[in-house]
């Protein structure tokens, strides 16, 4: 690990300043950061600590109905917060199903949205990566990529983002609240991580000092909650990144879907909204053919970036699944294994 | 550049003077604090061999910064047992051969008193080994060790139930 300064402000303000320096980083958990700096992928030159920071720790309800989380909550304390977790379902299912219980006690809010990729070849200093060296190259273009993006990658890059929590998130319409020297901004999550394009070294829309402070889901998000879940294909059952994941959110009206709300993740740089898909259930019968038609619309766009072509069927086929589990009503408690496509599922013919 | 920070380790006030920010808790414990108990497995937070708990959680010492964690209340598995009197999830572990060579079972019971404290898990010994993942095995004494977790949740229960009574 390189050696960097320290600092410990007392303030958003102040924390807001000590970043405005080049070469800072924010350290809130350090889960991500601290295992970036030993392998020496990440080289700050300073640490702004954001531990005694106040204002960061709260979820709060609002007025609408809609609930502002912390950027220093930690997974767990959201995952299982009751108010939460029964609002937003789905958003706790993809907690629960993300790293391990220590990450999830120890991993924030805003280090959740802020995590990098977990591309190998970005992981190691000694392959070329256009994220972690603009203009050196891309290893994973040619190299072991069967994981990598089908949806909005670039020749410069084919990374994915790795989060779980992002993914229903971005579905829900969740908004982040940002603060930098300039003041206080907002950004649609939708809007928040940057496709790789030509600068693939600039992964969201934040300019360097900004911090995130707050997570915004609206009153009509818990709108879906009682059809929402969250289905996430792993290579192992547990504590491990998704090969491919989806989120469903359905409002049903006299046994039709009045709307519909859909996301990918493990398929590109940021997680991945389907606004086109979510018009294809619009009116819908919820049924299998219509789940088919929304997921055929979802990954229309979708190519290999390598050997991953294999992503893009079983993509629509979690999405499916995300849809039928979705119809079929959230259940009263998580299963044993959170958003597990092995888990039992009672009562839900899964192949018709 | 000089850091003091004040940590309470295993009910014991320690102020520590610390000559560089990169030290992790992990290795604060093990090289300076003489607490070799708690184990530097992948030293990445992939094996939980470091699990320890800071104010009541559990966490992976290797990835915290100690300097960070000013304040903070840390629990090893040397503050774990009452004197000579294993705790409970210690003595189940023995009782229920949930280990072999040994190395990661520090890790293990440290993340079992987390699980039993966080009390998500029930008696379902799919949402016990569910909420163990995060804790590897190389010798595989995964069946012995969701026997010793549910075996000292329930003792700590029924432990509980007596005081109270």
């Amino acid at each position: 690990m390189n050696r960097f300064d320290y600092v410990r402000p007392a303030t958003v303000a102040e924390a807001v300043a000590a970043a405005a320096q080049p070469g800072s980083a924010y350290l809130a958990a350090g889960t991500n950061l601290l295992d970036l700096m030993k392998g020496g992928v990440m080289r700050p030159a300073r640490l702004v600590d954001l531990a005694r920071v106040p204002g960061l720790d709260a979820i709060e309800a609002l007025p609408d109905g809609g609930v502002r989380i912390g950027a220093r909550v930690r997974n767990s304390d959201l995952a299982y917060d009751p108010g939460f977790a029964r609002r937003f379902p789905a958003v706790a299912e993809a907690l629960l199903s993300g790293a391990s219980a220590q990450l999830r006690n120890a991993a924030t809010v805003g280090g959740n949205l802020l995590q990098r990729t977990r591309c190998a070849y970005f992981y190691d200093p000694a392959s070329a990566c256009n994220k972690r060296e603009a203009g050196a190259g891309c290893d994973a273009r040619e190299g072991e990529n069967r994981l990598h993006a089908v949806l909005g990658w670039s020749e410069q890059c084919i990374a994915t983002h790795p989060s779980d929590f992002c993914v229903p998130l971005v579905a829900l319409g969740a908004v982040v609240e940002i603060e930098g020297q300039a003041g206080r901004r907002e950004v649609p999550l939708e809007e928040f991580h940057r496709l790789p394009g030509t600068t693939p070294e600039r992964e969201s829309v934040l300019a360097p000092g900004e911090l995130i402070v707050a997570v915004r889901l609206p009153g009509e998000a818990a709108g879906f909650a009682g059809h929402a879940r969250y289905v996430k294909l792993r290579e192992r059952t547990s504590y491990a990144f998704a090969v491919v994941s989806a989120t469903a959110g359905l409002r049903l009206e006299d046994g039709a879907i009045a709307e519909a709300r859909l996301a990918l993740g493990g398929v590109a740089a940021k997680p991945w909204r389907v606004p086109e898909a979510e018009a294809v259930l619009r009116g819908a019968r919820p049924g299998a053919e219509a789940f088919r038609r929304a997921a055929e619309a979802a990954l229309a766009e979708a190519r290999p970036s390598g050997d991953n072509a294999f992503k893009i069927e079983l993509a629509r086929r979690i999405l499916v699944r995300a849809l039928t589990l979705a119809a079929a009503g959230t259940p009263e408690r998580l299963p044993a294994l959170p958003a597990s496509p092995h888990a039992p599922h009672p009562g839900v013919s899964l192949h018709g | 550049m000089s850091l003091s920070i004040t940590l309470t380790v295993n009910a014991v006030p320690r102020t520590i003077a610390l000559d560089d920010p990169r030290v992790t808790l992990l290795d604060l414990l093990r090289e300076r604090l003489d607490l070799t108990g708690t184990k530097k497995g992948c030293d990445r937070g992939q094996c939980g061999a470091c699990t320890v708990l800071v104010d009541g959680r559990r966490v992976n010492s290797c990835l915290a910064l100690a300097v960070s964690l000013d304040g903070a209340e840390v629990l090893t598995i040397e503050g774990l047992a009452e004197g000579e009197v294993p705790h409970p999830v210690q003595a189940a572990f023995i009782e229920h051969d949930a280990f072999q060579c040994g190395f990661c079972t520090p890790g293990q019971i440290m993340s079992a008193v987390g699980l039993i404290r966080e009390a998500q898990a029930g008696d379902d010994p799919e949402r016990v080994r569910e909420a163990m993942s995060g804790n590897l095995c190389r010798c595989g004494a995964y069946k012995g060790i969701t026997e010793a977790v549910l075996e000292a949740q329930r003792r700590l229960a029924a432990d509980a139930e007596e005081k109270a009574a």
